[in-house]
């Protein structure tokens, strides 16, 4: 490629074909569209020689424009991007939807900008674009919860655009740059701004509900894009913006732990791998307020494993949504029996999201894990270990045991279409691959932000992930055939239980149960407080309510020597 | 561009651009009336609105590179006589009214054969000439009292014009009588404060009136006719809470008034407060000060929140859109009550920007009207598969509407934003931020019934696909593709934005 084309942003690739994918009414046209362009873009991210590149900029209104600035902080992100693209426009390709394709397209496109993005105003139209495309991604699943939770996800969304340009104007007249670098919580109003605007996309806690509300709402298709992108982004500015920040190595604890008690109740599975995927980032997070150069490294690793094998797994269940209607635990089981390539590459996913060494997310997690104990926060590290197990439990465990095995549904759905099964087929060799110890981490690792030469696979490391790993399954096994597993929920406690065996099975099951409760009164405490206030809303505003009805014009004429007597009091008291 | 324009133009056209730019229309809307046929009377109307636009393009381009100047009327020099003044503020407003008065004209002769009985057609473009000549003259006069004269041509006209959407829906009526009581109520406002002024000062010229205003210092009578006038126009420009007016007469009006009055008739009475905050007043009074920071500034945030919410309530498309316009009328409000030269050309570039919003929206709406009997939110339904290319012009205002960035709207609610910021108003930028988030739902409730929902059945078969005539797609198209081209390349509303900020403040135009 030559260099001539070293400064255009591949993110262009992507959104001129979301552009032509809105025009072209030909179906065909589109799918080849969707497998080309992250080829092109590819081919671009290939084209400069050397890093550092810092190109596509332009001026409009006296403000400079960076669209491309590609460094090794951003490069990893950028081709993890490109990949997820070209993943999702082989399994959409069964998909005959005009909307969903070129809202898919602009959306990856867009959060390929904002990786790219030099400068917090490009990256806030970009961040602006993945809301904007993506709710259509919600939407198009046509039912009425999918497009509430369209309609919330949109909002939190925007809220958090808008959040990001405030701060930006902020550090702005503190500083006179719009330059995206390092910002720091230092800078006082304009730090806190951004970083919050940041963590609601990075689902910080009691910022995440959007998560869960809309991810499971999307389309089969839609989920699995949805998975790769927006959170990835935000793991991305942070890295970008707040390495180092403490207070994001709590809260990045915080996030791996809280979800696993979600996830472990939750019956649709898709909504378990919403929880997941809040605890994965809570382990970026961690990562990056860590902030050293090994944890940075494992911030990265981790987004570029997580975004495949969470597609992974989404694509999986999305193909049990696809041919069986449905992907309740309860109502699924046995499924291997028909399905048995999309339950092999479900369980390569469901391992690599639990760590098994040989697989990607254990060369990713392993350097968070050691940058965490190497930097003494030992409470972290403690809550981290524990999200560890939890992840087995409800992703490595819990989503392939219930889809696949468990008691017969008697459902015998046909073997997922062809290109789903070659987009799983990919993403599994490319967990494989990522983890491959001769050549195959060592290539993950070479394309970090940091050179190190750290070795996952020393035998302390692999030890005791599989002493983990194994014992914790044991205990999930033999309970289960010995008949002491009588729900799900026990599960957790098995597994929390047999790792910290001190704290007591009963204290860890009581808080269990009552978290249960409590998010079920909390749940119903608010539907009755939002019924109530929607309520009081229509009174007021609604055409037929108090504020909008056909007012006698004798009154109106009484509003306006109000507002005049305001006036001439304003006036009289100046003068 | 602006050289081309001047060496396109006569000689005659360069010296009496002005006169001619309200004397045309008036004398037209007489011979409109008389005429006996609906489309003779269109003719004349879109001969008028082509010719104006020249005009307004000449004055542009005179004050662009010339700077102000005065045309005197009769001969009788002022602060005798009437003069009309055109400067860097008003130049803009002509140029809007004319070019929104040329595009809805082109679409009238569907929307008018669709909506009004055959035998109102000549007085309906009679009234519509009338409305437009009274607007231009507002814009256009250097005279308090001419100020009056004009407002209430144009208001009388338009609640003519208002009254007539009765042939589709009879609650047209009762919206024209309210908007007749509550518009008269301004424009008697209006009149008191000019007497207030007339008597502490003996003149009606508005520039002799600033003059004599910062001689005479400060005193009650100025206060009282202060109070009157910013009540008066804020009436007219439909400031929260005085808006009542507005969104039955949005709605139930004929849709081509609907376009041509949410894109300048508040328009012009915002560019009247304008004038007489920053110009008439002299800004070294102290109530000035006050009434921007206590007033104007938080009507304009309030009218953003309260507006935005009831939008979203609303069931009737276009009441939904006029709740919008109140809304976006406390944006501008925002600009001026910021009272810096950066507020207000944010103000005023927002004033340019929502007209292009608005107007394509309700042109757009205007033709699902004609072409499918769209009055209600939930009419909306599959538009995007049964009228592809006006549910896409729908979709760019919305989106401009919301501010997304790429288009004018973003520019704007940008330059509001810096201009808040500058003045370390954060409570304004929360504002701001929380209107246009409020704005996501009302625009998203459409969006969605558009593309998201089928289209409805007639007799088992989905409804056919329409597309709208000709002469309703170009101007709807031509407003919507400016919402774009404004959000990359925003010279020219920028430009005159600019001039207005600089009429008031001094500095090259």
């Amino acid at each position: 490629m030559p260099e001539i084309f070293a400064h255009i942003s591949p993110a262009w690739a992507l959104m001129l074909s979301g552009l032509l994918c809105m025009l072209s009414p030909s179906h065909h046209v589109r799918k080849a569209l969707m497998i080309a362009a992250p080829v092109v873009a590819f081919l671009l991210f290939v084209a400069p020689s050397t890093l550092g590149v810092s190109g596509g900029t332009f001026e409009m209104m006296g403000i400079e424009f960076s669209t491309y600035r590609l460094d090794r902080l951003s490069y990893p992100f950028g081709l993890i991007f490109i990949i997820a693209a070209f993943l999702n426009g082989i399994y959409a390709l069964h998909e005959r939807n005009r909307l969903t394709d070129s809202a898919a397209q602009f959306y990856a496109g867009s959060a390929l900008g904002a990786v790219f993005a030099g400068d917090m105003l490009t990256l806030f139209v970009f961040w602006e674009i993945t809301a904007i495309s993506s709710v259509f991604l919600i939407w198009a699943n046509g039912t009425s919860a999918s497009i509430a939770a369209g309609m919330r996800y949109l909002a939190i969304h925007v809220l958090s655009g808008v959040l990001l340009m405030a701060g930006a104007l902020v550090l702005w007249g503190d500083t006179g740059s719009l330059a995206f670098n390092n910002i720091g919580l230092d800078v006082g109003l304009a730090g806190w701004l951004i970083f919050i605007g940041i963590g609601i996309k990075a689902a910080f806690p009691f910022l995440h509900n959007w998560l869960q509300d809309s991810y499971p709402n999307a389309t089969v298709t839609g989920a699995v894009v949805l998975s790769a992108f927006t959170t990835k982004m935000a793991i991305y500015a942070l890295a970008r913006g707040f390495a180092g920040e403490e207070i994001l190595v709590w809260i990045g604890a915080i996030m791996t732990v809280f979800p696993v008690f979600f996830a472990v109740v939750e019956n649709d599975l898709r909504k378990v791998l919403a929880y997941s995927l809040n605890n994965q980032l809570g382990f970026m997070v961690c990562a990056v307020g860590v902030g050293t150069a090994l944890a940075i490294n494992g911030a990265a690793a981790h987004a570029f494993a997580h975004i495949i094998y969470k597609a992974l797994l989404f694509m999986g269940m999305g193909a049990v949504l696809h041919r069986a209607g449905t992907v309740k635990a309860s109502e699924l089981g046995g499924l291997f029996r028909s399905m048995p390539y999309t339950t092999v590459f479900t369980i390569i996913g469901a391992l690599s999201i639990s760590a098994f060494p040989f697989l990607s997310g254990f060369v990713a997690k392993a350097m968070t894990m050691s940058a965490t104990a190497q930097e003494g926060y030992i409470i972290p590290w403690l809550m981290l270990l524990f999200a560890s197990a939890g992840v087995l439990e409800h992703s490595g465990i819990k989503i392939p045991y219930f889809a696949f095995f468990s008691h017969d549904s008697k459902r015998r759905p046909a073997e997922a279409p062809f290109n789903m099964l070659v987009a799983m087929g990919i993403a599994s060799a490319l967990c494989i691959f990522l983890a491959w110890p001769f050549g195959g981490y060592q290539w993950l690792y070479s394309i970090l932000p940091n050179d190190l030469g750290y070795n996952p696979y020393t035998a302390d490391h692999v030890l005791t992930q599989y002493q983990l790993l194994i014992a914790a399954t044991a205990a999930f096994v033999i309970l289960r055939m010995s008949g002491l597993y009588p729900s799900e929920r026990r599960g957790t406690i098995l597994d929390f239980d047999w790792i910290y065996r001190k704290f007591g099975y009963g204290v860890v099951r009581w808080l269990t149960a009552m978290l249960g409760r409590l998010g079920g009164h909390a749940e119903h405490g608010m539907e009755a407080r939002s019924r109530l206030w929607n309520k009081r809303m229509q009174a007021v505003f609604h055409p037929a309510g108090a504020l909008s009805r056909a007012v006698p014009s004798g009154s109106l004429a009484i509003w306006t020597t109000v507002l005049l007597a305001v006036a001439l009091i304003i006036a009289y008291r100046a003068g | 561009m602006n050289e081309f324009i001047l060496s396109l133009a006569p000689g005659w056209a360069l010296t009496h651009a002005s006169v001619l730019l309200v004397a045309l229309p008036l004398i037209a809307g007489a011979i409109a009336a008389a005429l006996p046929w609906g489309r003779a009377a269109w003719g004349v109307v879109v001969a008028v609105m082509a010719a104006s636009l020249f005009f307004s393009a000449i004055l542009t381009a005179q004050v662009l590179t010339g700077g102000a100047f005065s045309y005197t009327l009769g001969g009788w020099a002022p602060p005798v006589g009437i003069e009309y003044r055109i400067d860097g503020l008003n130049v803009g407003m002509l140029l809007l009214v004319s070019a929104i008065g040329f595009l809805v004209s082109l679409y009238a002769p569907e929307a008018v054969e669709d909506e009004i009985d055959k035998g109102k057609h000549p007085l309906f473009y009679a009234a519509f000439l009338i409305c437009f000549a009274g607007l231009l003259g507002v814009a256009i006069t250097g005279d308090a009292f001419n100020l009056f004269v004009f407002l209430e041509i144009s208001s009388i006209s338009t609640y003519a014009l208002v009254a007539m959407g009765a042939g589709r829906d009879r609650r047209a009526l009762t919206a024209a009588y309210n908007y007749l009581i509550l518009g008269t109520i301004g424009a008697t406002f209006f009149v008191i404060g000019v007497g207030f002024l007339y008597m502490a000062t003996g003149t009606l010229n508005l520039v002799d009136l600033a003059a004599r205003m910062a001689e005479l210092g400060d005193n009650r009578a100025i206060q009282v006719g202060f109070a009157f006038i910013v009540i008066g126009l804020g009436l007219k420009l439909a400031m929260y809470p005085l808006h009542v007016w507005l969104p039955n007469a949005y709605a139930f009006a004929p849709t081509m008034v609907t376009a041509f009055l949410a894109a300048t008739a508040t328009k012009v009475a915002f560019y009247a407060l304008a004038r007489f905050l920053f110009i008439v007043f002299d800004q070294g009074f102290a109530f000035e000060e006050l009434a921007l920071v206590w007033l104007i500034a938080p009507l304009g945030a309030v009218g953003m929140i309260a507006a935005s919410i009831q939008a979203i309530f609303q069931t009737d498309v276009r009441r939904l859109l006029a709740y919008s316009s109140v809304a976006q009328v406390g944006y501008m409000l925002l600009g001026l009550g910021i009272g810096t030269a950066a507020g207000v050309s944010a103000g005023f570039l927002h004033l340019f920007n929502h007209a292009a919003m608005k107007g394509a929206l309700f042109l757009a709406l205007g033709a699902a009207s004609v072409c499918y009997g769209v009055t209600q939110v939930k009419d909306l339904r599959g538009l995007g598969r049964t009228m592809p290319w006006t549910a896409a012009a729908i979709a760019i205002g919305c989106a401009s509407l919301m501010g997304v960035p790429g288009t004018a709207g973003f520019v704007s609610k940008w330059a509001l934003f810096n201009a808040a910021l500058d003045n370390g108003w954060y409570w304004a930028i929360a504002a701001i931020a929380a209107a246009s988030i409020l704005a996501f739902f009302y625009v998203g409730r459409m969006i969605q019934m558009i593309y998201l929902q089928p289209a409805p059945e007639r007799g088992g078969e989905p409804a056919p696909a329409l597309r709208a005539p000709w002469l309703v797609m170009i101007p709807m198209w031509i407003l919507a593709a400016a919402n774009i081209v404004f959000g990359w390349y925003a010279d020219l509303p920028v430009t005159l934005a600019n001039a207005a900020s600089a009429a008031i403040w001094g500095g090259a135009p």
